[in-house]
């Protein structure tokens, strides 16, 4: 056991976690942050991405002690203090960038990582930048298409 | 899926990192970013009992001009590499191959060095890095020692690295003419591994990149033995230029991702270039000499004919840079 101590959206969460925990488990079982889901547990879905220090990472394949004393955003991090959505949120929203929905936090997370690296993407840059994530109901056209407006509304 | 359990340890420095290593034993295993090491230890090929986090030792987070090579540091991470304006003038190839890596997420976590010390046989760099004649500087408990690329790998997952050891730069050669690259991958999905992959360096006018020279222990490499093939082309500049025939090729160097248990040069490809051959005739050789596995996503004789076909149009596509 060792302790951990994560900043998880803003709020410093601390607790003694077996070695192995992964940085995924910690944050459902112990921040009691469940919007992030575990999908393939193998680094291939995405269904896990959230911002490590601000880039995208797959929360399976870190492990907590390797997040230990750094910034952490999972998609409850995103929306303002008043609930508003945040621009890539919004763009999903307005597009429909989701059928089940399993997959959308991962997209949300991996979308808002894409964006803060190159803020004015071509649509091949945004397939190319959603590499890691997929959507089983293959609903990609609207979650590009939201990528592109939210792009588009920071432009603005 | 979690791993197995272990005991964590985070070292700050090389040295703590050595000295934990000498501490722990064979058991104990480096982590860097944790891509490859972390998957293998869910599905328990890899059971440490230890692991010793190297992934916040920044000493070892850099990409530097060495004058005739580059410098790149362990722990510089794919994400880094690929972006790097430095590595993107000078060593293209690297760049380049270096954002095909995984995916964005993988690229943000996953190191050039901890890539390289899991020599996977599937995995891009270690080829990228035997195409440029790169060499890996390792330290350990006696200092530290130089391996060129053509010594480094022995096996699937085997290396000259020895237990307790850290690899911690990856010196590169800076090619005379950056632009003559290609780098092809053949895979079901994007994120997958290379079901066959190829990168290609030419060397216009028969110049073979160079293996940088006084790394720390001052032991040189001995030349001749960096490419399994051994085949150093010197054809006179000037051979009656065959329309197929690439400018340059004189100095191809062709290495082949997952065709064996390590990373390949194509052998009998460079040579027949060195001759004077066309391409086409060429690349037609690139299979031989190598020993491609047979599994759920291709045949053996499949694979071959992926490099074949792989070869060629990564030979066209470095020529026509």
């Amino acid at each position: 056991m060792s302790k951990v101590s994560v900043a998880v959206n803003g709020k410093e969460i601390t607790a003694d976690v077996e070695d192995r925990t992964l940085l995924v488990h910690f944050l459902r079982d112990v921040a009691d942050l469940t919007a992030t889901n575990i999908g393939c547990e193998t680094t291939s879905c995405g269904a896990c991405t959230v911002l490590l220090d601000g880039e995208s990472v797959k929360s399976c394949t870190v492990l907590a002690l390797q997040a230990d004393g750094r910034q952490v955003t999972t998609l409850e991090g995103l929306a303002g203090p008043d609930g508003s959505m945040s621009p890539v949120q919004r763009a999903f929203h307005r597009n429909h960038g989701l059928q089940c929905g399993y997959c959308t936090p991962g997209f949300v997370m991996a979308i808002t990582s894409l964006l803060a690296e190159n803020p004015q993407p071509t649509e091949a840059e945004v397939r190319a930048g959603l590499e890691g994530n997929i959507c089983r109901c293959t609903g990609y056209h609207n979650i590009v298409k939201a990528a592109l407006a939210a792009a588009s509304e920071a432009a603005q | 899926m979690i791993p197995a359990s272990f005991t964590y340890h985070r070292a700050s420095s090389v040295d703590e990192a050595l000295s934990m290593a000498a501490q722990l034993g064979e058991d104990a295993k480096f982590l860097a970013g944790g891509h490859s090491l972390l998957p293998m230890m869910k599905l328990r090929f890899a059971v440490p009992t230890d692991l010793i986090d190297v992934g916040r030792i920044t000493e070892l987070s850099y990409i530097r001009d060495e004058g005739t090579y580059l410098a790149i540091g362990a722990l510089t991470r794919h994400h880094e590499v690929t972006t790097s304006p430095l590595l993107a003038t000078q060593v293209p190839l690297l760049a380049h191959a270096a954002g095909q890596v995984g995916d964005p997420q993988i690229r943000h976590r996953g190191t050039i060095g901890g890539s390289v010390a899991h020599a996977d046989a599937a995995s891009d760099l270690p080829a990228v890095l035997l195409a440029l004649d790169a060499t890996f500087v390792i330290q350990g408990a006696d200092g530290a020692r130089s391996v060129p690329v053509g010594e480094f790998f022995k096996s699937i997952f085997e290396t000259a690295l020895q237990p307790g050891e850290l690899l911690t730069e990856i010196q590169v050669p800076k090619p005379a003419v950056p632009s003559a690259w290609s780098f092809q991958k053949f895979t079901k999905r994007a994120i997958d591994w290379a079901i066959v992959g190829v990168a290609v360096q030419l060397s216009p006018g028969g110049a073979t990149p160079r293996t940088p020279r006084g790394t720390p222990d001052g032991e040189e490499s001995v030349s001749g033995v960096l490419s399994p093939g051994g085949a150093t082309p010197r054809t006179p500049r000037g051979t009656p230029d065959g329309e197929e025939s690439v400018s340059g090729v004189q100095g191809a160097h062709v290495a082949l991702i997952n065709m064996g248990l390590t990373p390949l040069r194509a052998s009998a490809t460079e040579a027949a270039l060195a001759s004077g051959a066309p391409v086409a005739d060429a690349a037609a050789l690139a299979a031989e000499g190598t020993s491609p596995g047979s599994d759920l996503h291709a045949s053996a004789a499949f694979r071959a004919h992926l490099a074949r076909v792989l070869v060629r149009r990564a030979l066209q596509e470095a020529g026509g840079r």
